[in-house]
């Protein structure tokens, strides 16, 4: 049976036998990173044209339809046309910050993907804090956001930077609240444990009614914190032209644009992990016959299949729901999430505590 | 009561994105729903609707007859001056003179389809054709003659 696992096992075996350890280890990095940055160039393709597809259909519209069949070789074009466009520096810009930017949200957005579980056993990094890193450096992303329009010296790009700012202040809480009712359930922090935990079951029919409302807050706080509409107040179009990357071309650009689809990925790939099991197959309580027959699919099939759904979700959300102003997308998220999910922590405590859960 | 109200606001909120939701998600499992014309590849198949209006055209019969009498309530409804009206005077078989039209001169170039002509037009001479492809390299080829060359007004028509 097809599995990452075997070829992972089966590269180590190779490399140990000819070369030192610190040789393996080297080796063994750059084969990471070389993954890594493929799958984010990859990534950034696919999702930007399952977004225009999405959208399309949604608005009874095509989308892209003439490069290639569906139109999959637009975004590869779309791509190459912003490689070959000149990257303006603007002149009252301050240079090192503004070249800076692009790349600190990049390497973010790089720095999540080590714990995260693509298969069974093949992790970058399984780190027994693991949930605690994801939330710690997701925060990360602002300072590139903020960096980005303090540096262009430009008022728009300076109002979206702070506004993303408060926003990603303000939606951190809440997607971190119900992130605490996954790590009091299983309790551990280590997403290999609360992987393994999901064995006879998801959190999210596990867990029932405390789970799903954390579900469903984790949803709009990942909406917000990757910024995309309805939560789209760092870029604002209608409002501050694109926000903190107005005077931003080129490839500096796309590294901003590609760094919003990946931050999509990122999150609803932990999304999928904490609520939906991550790599686990669907498998339900005892009935070992159907767990079998499940576990026939490969585990990356079924982590790449949750979070493209969780993906497709906040693709929905976007083209369907009105922008929110300012003032009430704070109040949404301090006068209704915030309590509802501290509420909801301390319910979730009592049901762990008194074992209602599955 | 505030905390009614509050669970009663987030149930409506919750309700009517729900309701969006249902929507668009119906467009996206639904592709006949696509309006999107893919126009010059269905060129020959091309159905505009019947409200389109592309340009102010002048029907003829079999027999060369127009319906237009030469009013020129067209010219006076006109509010950019694209339509002239040159008249002319017939001899009826009675040996009467009774005005006619000469030539329906019609600057497209000036039209904004506005449709205030064929409101005003007392006999149906003229309509709104659906032709949008008007694209020609000099501007005075954008002026036209409604009346084609021999026409006459039709029988019965004052």
């Amino acid at each position: 049976m097809f599995s990452l696992q075997g070829i992972t096992n089966g590269i180590q075996s190779f490399l140990h036998s000819r070369f030192s350890a610190t040789g393996v280890l080297i080796i063994e990095s750059l084969i990471v990173i070389l993954l890594a940055t493929t799958l984010f160039a990859l990534l950034g393709l696919v999702l930007v044209w399952m977004e225009r597809k999405v959208a399309a259909q949604m608005q009874i519209r095509l989308g892209p339809n003439r490069v290639g069949p569906m139109g999959i070789f637009q975004t590869s074009a779309d791509t190459l046309k912003l490689i070959l466009k000149e990257g303006l520096t603007p002149d009252g810009a301050d240079k090192f910050l503004f070249n800076l930017a692009p790349f600190v949200v990049m390497i973010v957005a790089m720095l999540l993907l080590a714990p995260i579980a693509f298969a069974k056993g093949f992790q970058v990094w399984d780190i027994n804090i693991g949930v605690l890193y994801v939330t710690a450096v997701s925060s990360l992303s602002v300072i590139g956001i903020l960096m980005a329009g303090w540096a262009s010296n430009n008022k728009y790009s300076l109002l979206g930077a702070m506004r993303s700012g408060a926003q990603i202040v303000s939606y951190e809480l809440s997607a971190g609240l119900s992130i605490l009712t996954i790590v009091v359930l299983t309790g551990s922090l280590q997403l290999g444990d609360i992987i393994e935990a999901q064995k006879n079951g998801w959190w999210l029919f596990k867990g029932h009614i405390p789970v799903i409302i954390a579900f469903v807050i984790f949803i709009i706080a990942a909406t917000a914190e990757t910024n995309r509409a309805p939560f789209d107040m760092a870029e604002a179009e209608s409002e501050l032209t694109a926000g903190f990357h107005t005077e931003y071309s080129g490839m500096k650009f796309a590294l901003f644009f590609l760094a919003e689809y990946i931050n999509i990925f990122i999150v609803c790939a932990i999304g999928a992990t904490l609520f939906l099991g991550g790599w686990m197959p669907l498998h339900i309580g005892n009935w070992q016959g159907f767990n079998h027959l499940m576990d026939y699919i490969p585990s990356s099939i079924w982590f790449f299949a949750k979070t493209f759904a969780l993906i497709f979700l906040i693709m929905w959300f976007r083209w369907t729901f009105p922008r929110l102003r300012i003032d009430q997308l704070l109040n949404l998220e301090w006068k209704y999430l915030l309590p509802i999910s501290l509420f909801n922590l301390l319910f979730v405590t009592v049901i762990a505590i008194l074992g209602w859960h599955f | 009561m505030f905390l009614k109200d509050y669970i009663s606001d987030i149930y409506h909120a919750t309700k009517s994105l729900l309701t969006g939701m249902k929507r668009t998600g119906y467009y996206f499992v639904h592709p006949k729903e696509i309006i999107t014309e893919q126009y010059p590849d269905n060129r020959e198949t091309l159905k505009m609707a019947d409200r389109f209006r592309g340009e102010v055209i002048m029907p003829h019969d079999a027999n060369n007859e127009h319906a237009c009498t030469g009013c020129t309530a067209c010219e006076l409804a006109c509010p950019n001056a694209t339509i002239k009206i040159i008249t002319k005077f017939d001899v009826t078989p009675e040996g009467k003179k009774k005005k006619a039209l000469d030539t329906f001169v019609y600057h497209l170039e000036l039209c904004t389809m506005c449709n205030l002509c064929v409101e005003a037009c007392p006999t149906d001479a003229i309509k709104m054709g659906q032709n949008f492809e008007h694209s020609v390299y000099d501007r005075s080829m954008l002026l036209k003659k409604l009346n084609k060359p021999g026409s006459k007004i039709r029988e019965g028509v004052e």
